[in-house]
């Protein structure tokens, strides 16, 4: 058992997410930076889609009951246990009794917390992930809170080797200014080319709307291409004929402050979607923090299949160090 | 002797001096608080967030105007401790 002292701002219980329930509108959930996910469940030990704890900005006071083999990863929010500091990208051994706390946010937005074994929450509809705006999954539904007892699983595959760490050039590292790579599309032929140029050009500002639904930016003005909007999308010039919205999809409602859709984010509806972010910089976007800027970079879809298997091989190569 | 410490914000976000826009701030530069005290709000994530002072004293000054947007670990106020 581990007693929730603190919860901090937003932390939820999350793992690969609710795949493939997208055409009934419920988004996946799940861990939104998933290397940094990954990455801590092999370290305990873990199988691949054991449920951890995701915080943002601030981590949470945890008291635990029981012995516990524990990784960190993610953003850098030093962590303590006892008040000491410990190591982060590493297998900790905690004893029963010990508290885990978390000094302020260094680098990054987010933190992981995998615990050898998982966290042992119900499953609903194939995952164990939070999806807080329909309170459902993870623990009650909701982000935690003081008082609350978390259980841990059984998904543990093997014994994680204690001080182990994982190699620091696969550590990723955090500025305050960060390219994201997109692929252009779905509808942006509805960008005029000085406004598909300007999208790509300016500093996004990340406004204090971002959380793990979307993320808003501020910047400036984006303009359509005039038309008659055709039977079925709305009058504004950003709607178009309701779509599905893609994950990560950057829509601009009027124009004004892109908003790009993330792990929890509304599945469809009637703006044009103009840019989509890659899979791999989904994790460097949920490392991403209000008030710092963003710089959104276009490949074209054989660059972002060919970064993704670069993802993929990497988190094989760490899996290979921890099997 | 007295001490000055600074109040940080560990969130990043809006910065607000006020509950709500209808009433008074929190604390006023000059008025004693103690440690726990909430001195502001931060706006982030949808969610509003108590700023508290973790020493008691007396508020020096505030750092940062309201409504302004802070980062996360900026100091926010100091506190003179007597």
């Amino acid at each position: 058992m581990i007693k929730v002292i603190q919860p901090g701002i937003e932390t939820t219980v999350q793992d690969i997410g609710r795949i493939g329930h997208y055409e009934m509108g419920m988004p996946p959930s799940g861990a939104m930076d998933k290397y940094s996910f990954h990455v801590a469940n092999y370290i305990v030990g873990n199988e691949e889609n054991a449920a951890v704890l995701e915080a943002t900005y601030m981590g949470p006071e945890l008291k635990f009951e029981e012995d516990a083999v524990i990784a960190i990863t993610g953003g850098e929010i030093p962590p303590k246990i006892n008040g000491e500091k410990v190591g982060t990208w590493e297998a900790i051994a905690v004893k029963a009794g010990d508290t885990l706390s978390f000094d302020f946010v260094k680098m990054g937005a987010r933190i992981y917390i995998a615990i050898a074994g998982g966290i042992d929450v119900p499953i609903l509809i194939e995952s164990r992930s939070t999806y807080t705006l329909c309170a459902i999954g993870g623990f009650e539904g909701r982000a935690l809170k003081a008082g609350d007892v978390l259980k841990i699983g059984q998904q543990k595959e093997k014994e994680a080797e204690i001080g182990k760490r994982v190699e620091e050039n696969f550590i990723p590292k955090y500025g305050k200014m960060h390219e994201i790579r997109i692929v252009m599309g779905l509808c942006s032929y509805r960008l005029t080319e000085a406004s598909k140029r300007k999208f790509l050009e300016i500093d996004w500002l990340v406004t204090p709307e971002a959380n793990r639904v979307g993320y808003r930016f501020k910047g400036e003005r984006l303009d359509f291409v005039e038309r008659e909007q055709p039977f079925g999308a709305g009058s504004n010039p950003s709607n178009v004929v309701d779509l599905g919205y893609p994950i990560g999809s950057i829509q601009v409602p009027d124009g004004v402050e892109p908003i790009a859709l993330l792990n929890d984010a509304v599945t469809g509806g009637g703006y044009a979607t103009i840019a989509t972010i890659i899979s791999s910089d989904l994790n460097k976007m949920a490392q991403v923090k209000t008030g710092e800027k963003v710089r959104f970079v276009a490949v074209d879809i054989d660059e972002a299949l060919r970064i993704r298997k670069e993802t993929k091989d990497r988190l094989q190569e760490i899996k290979q160090k921890f099997a | 002797m007295s001490h000055e410490a600074k109040v940080i914000s560990p969130i990043p976000g809006v910065f607000y001096r006020k509950p709500s826009p209808d009433k008074e701030v929190y604390v006023n530069e000059g008025d004693s608080v103690k440690a726990g005290d909430t001195i502001a709000l931060v706006e982030v994530m949808k969610s509003f967030n108590e700023i508290k002072t973790e020493i008691s004293g007396t508020v020096g000054k505030f750092l940062i105007l309201d409504e302004d947007m802070i980062e996360a670990g900026q100091e926010i106020a100091t506190i003179i401790e007597e």
